[in-house]
């Protein structure tokens, strides 16, 4: 008979998994569609660019990628951190900061878009 | 298991050094590595010095061609841009590799090495170009 597999930690780590992996898709795609802009070779001026974010989709979308960018770095940092970062102090530490950083991020980002 | 195997002292700490002269790592190791440098990179100081960058191109018209016709033109910025489009490059780049390895695709050994091998050659190949537009 199989033992009973005893399951502990708080379950979280297929739900960070999974959303590492949207957000990733969500931030590739806004980056080739940004290139793709860039590519059609016509020179950017400050009209053309301010323009361009003032798109009511072109925020949106920039703010989609702020926050998959949050989210994503969050669980790939955490990661890193858990991974080589031993004292808990010190790893507690680094893992508020990088909450605090990420959320500074967002907050910049709606600032810069919606100014 | 061979005795010259067993004579070797066990277990074996990995430091820096080792990584990178004693033991030769395969290519899928650098990636995965290379992944998680480019990631912290990109999450620091890179997307701080992005949003500075879109502050203030977008805050005024001085602002934008302050940044430019003069700020982006310092060898030292070129040289951060640069390091930069590497780190994106290389990420995009293993981000989808492993996004494909997620879903069983090019998982056996030697496939996982061609597309290993790959990443790191598109990472630079990208790099080169655009270091060469922006020169």
């Amino acid at each position: 008979m199989t033992p009973r597999r005893i399951v502990v930690g708080a379950h979280y780590g297929l739900g960070s998994w999974l959303a590492q992996r949207i957000t990733a898709v969500i931030m590739a795609l806004y980056s080739v569609i940004l290139l793709g802009l860039f590519m059609t070779g016509r020179p950017i001026s400050y009209g053309v660019w301010r323009d361009l974010f003032q798109n009511g989709w072109m925020r949106v979308a920039t703010l989609l990628f702020a926050v998959s960018l949050a989210w994503h770095a969050w669980v790939g940092v955490r990661d890193i951190v858990m991974d080589y970062i031993k004292p808990d102090g010190l790893r507690l530490g680094l893992e508020v900061v990088t909450i605090l950083v990420l959320a500074g991020y967002v907050g910049w980002t709606v600032q810069v878009l919606w100014r | 298991m061979s005795s010259a195997a067993a004579k070797r002292p066990r277990p074996k700490y990995l430091n820096l050094p080792a990584i990178l002269f004693e033991i030769r790592l395969p290519m899928p190791a650098w990636v995965s590595i290379l992944h998680r440098v480019s990631g912290t990179l990109l999450f620091f100081p890179f997307a701080a010095w992005l949003l500075y960058l879109l502050d203030t191109t977008l805050a005024s018209e001085q602002g934008f061609a302050r940044v430019k016709d003069h700020y982006l033109q310092l060898p030292v910025v070129k040289l951060a841009l640069i390091v930069f489009i590497w780190a994106y490059a290389h990420h995009f780049c293993a981000g989808i590799r492993f996004l494909l390895l997620d879903l069983n695709m090019g998982i056996e050994l030697a496939p996982a090495r061609r597309s290993a091998t790959a990443v790191i050659v598109m990472g630079l190949l990208l790099t080169a170009y655009c270091a060469w537009r922006i020169w």
